[in-house]
């Protein structure tokens, strides 16, 4: 894996080697094409035919930010939306591309409440127009043990709680998600308390890394991958990204975070990706990247942050073998 | 009362062995044929795993199933089935120990003293060793019946250790549908067997008692 850094620790790749969105879409159009020709060409061609037409949803135009790319191969686009840890829908990886069929993302809102001096509730629509949409290249690295490399559409969330101007008081943003049995046939079961709660201290949700995500892939988010609006903060494990969200709240306290709930000993409330600090039933020292890493081969390391060492000095001062 | 003759006995034995071979083929074929999924990894050690425990369920019903249907031509299929969970055990430890920490003993060690779920699995797969190991009718003989037998039982812990380590495993996801299962099933075959032991003692009690003195 080759990344580059700065004196500021922020991966900045040369201009040279970033993929043209020009280039991006015709390799796309050029993979349908094949895949239109060689209908009779047995698997190969369902393979690409898959690829190219799975991503059927509709395209969100965003601007590449240079700032914020990893060297490292995005994942398949396959891979990306039928490998995912979303427990509204089932515990199984595979249950979420097979069930998210009933979540309706459209209309939807987002109420945003609390220590704020203007709330407000914004629909999807006002979302993708709060500010100019970005493409970037993160890692992201999952609690048990694999990573994949995405690029999500969104912006700075930091852009959002300008919006509402928090008050005084607020130290913490909670981010609540859908919890609706009707639509998420895994809410039913009672493996987390619902609604799946998520919570950033305000420093950490301001760091221009954390992303209010609205698309991937150039696209709108998939439903599997929590649409129509989740978080991503690529330095943290996946579980700190909050899916589906339908409320977010600035608050005093710390928020009561699903997984903490559920196993405060395995999980804890800041989740930084930390190759030092193992989970009780595995190391977090290396990883497996998902499609890139064949099984025969040594896992690759894991890095401090996940390799956003910018993030560091939100934590100076702070035992994160304690503050896990 | 269905009794195969030998011939027939014969098919069955090979029919039984070739469906058993099934989940590894398939395994195979879905290797070749990049169908393992996004986590080739998982996929070869969770469906191992999973049949390590069917096997060793299956094992452990022959008994029972004798006991209710009066099939006693089953026990003669027992040996292969338990040599099956084996099989599908040694598979599984070997995907860990590869795939996880690729042939470097010291570190698996650590990875078994330092977790629980792995310590209790580990200990479950050294345990069936001696009892494939002792599988053979020369062994049997050598042994002696009542000691093989005695020594045949660990089959009991080992697949409560099974469970244990399934449990352990599904634990931090808080995901215990699947291990509620194997392990009722389990503690339904075992209990069965402390049920008719029980009775069996009973038996032997009266006819003591019934005996002139």
């Amino acid at each position: 894996m080759l990344i580059k850094r700065n004196p500021n620790g922020i991966d900045l790749p040369f201009s040279s080697e970033i993929t043209p969105r020009e280039i991006f879409e015709s390799r796309r159009s050029f993979l349908k094409q094949l895949a239109v020709g060689s209908v009779a060409g047995g698997a190969l061609a369902e393979m690409l035919i898959h690829e190219a037409f799975a991503q059927g949803n509709q395209k969100l135009v965003a601007k590449p930010n240079p700032s914020f790319v990893v060297m490292d191969k995005p994942t398949s686009y396959k891979d990306a939306t039928t490998y995912n840890n979303f427990y509204e829908f089932g515990t199984d990886k595979s249950d979420p591309a097979k069930y998210v069929g009933t979540l309706k993302t459209r209309p939807w809102t987002v109420a945003i409440e609390g220590e704020v001096k203007k709330p407000i509730t914004l629909d999807i629509d006002d979302l993708l127009k709060l500010a100019p949409l970005e493409e970037r290249i993160y890692r992201h690295r999952c609690v048990e043990g694999w990573s994949m490399v995405i690029p999500w559409i969104g912006y700075s969330f930091s852009n959002l709680i300008r919006k509402v101007e928090p008050n005084g008081n607020a130290k913490f943003v909670e981010f609540i998600s859908l919890a609706d049995k009707q639509q998420m046939p895994g809410v039913r079961s009672s493996v987390l308390a619902w609604p799946y709660v998520e919570g950033l201290r305000m420093d950490e949700a301001n760091h221009p890394l954390a992303l209010l995500t609205l698309g991937m892939y150039g696209e709108v988010l998939p439903n599997q991958n929590g649409a129509p609006v989740r978080m991503v903060l690529p330095w943290k494990y996946g579980f700190k990204s909050a899916k589906s969200i339908v409320k977010i709240r600035f608050v005093k306290e710390q928020p009561r975070t699903a997984w903490n709930l559920a196993a405060a000993q395995e999980y804890g409330f800041y989740a930084n990706v930390n190759p030092e600090v193992d989970h009780p039933r595995w190391s977090q020292a290396t990883e497996r990247r998902i499609g890139e890493d064949s099984f025969f081969a040594r896992k690759r390391k894991t890095l401090m942050f996940n390799g956003y060492g910018e993030v560091a000095s939100l934590y100076s001062g702070m035992d994160l073998k304690k503050l896990y | 009362m269905f009794s195969p003759s030998p011939k027939q006995f014969a098919l069955i034995k090979s029919l039984l062995f070739a469906a058993a071979l099934l989940p590894f083929a398939r395994l195979v074929l879905f290797a070749f044929t990049d169908r393992l999924g996004a986590n080739p990894v998982e996929f070869i050690t969770r469906n191992t795993g999973d049949w390590t425990l069917y096997f060793l369920c299956i094992t452990l019903a022959i008994t029972p199933l004798r006991r209710i249907s009066n099939w006693n031509w089953l026990i003669k299929l027992r040996r292969m089935l338990g040599l099956f969970a084996f099989f599908y055990a040694t598979l599984h430890f070997t995907a860990f120990f590869w795939f996880d920490h690729f042939f470097d003993i010291d570190e698996m060690i650590r990875d078994v003293v330092k977790r629980p779920f792995i310590t209790v699995g580990f200990t479950a797969f050294l345990l069936l060793i001696p009892l494939a190991a002792t599988s053979t009718n020369a062994m049997i003989r050598r042994l002696g019946g009542k000691r093989w037998q005695w020594l045949h039982r660990l089959i009991y812990l080992i697949a409560s250790l099974g469970i244990l380590h399934f449990w352990w495993m599904k634990a931090g996801k808080h995901d215990f549908a699947q291990p509620i299962l194997f392990g009722m099933i389990v503690a339904v075959l075992l209990l069965a067997r402390l049920y008719w032991s029980a009775i069996q003692q009973r038996v032997q009690n009266q006819k003591r008692q019934a005996r002139p003195t």
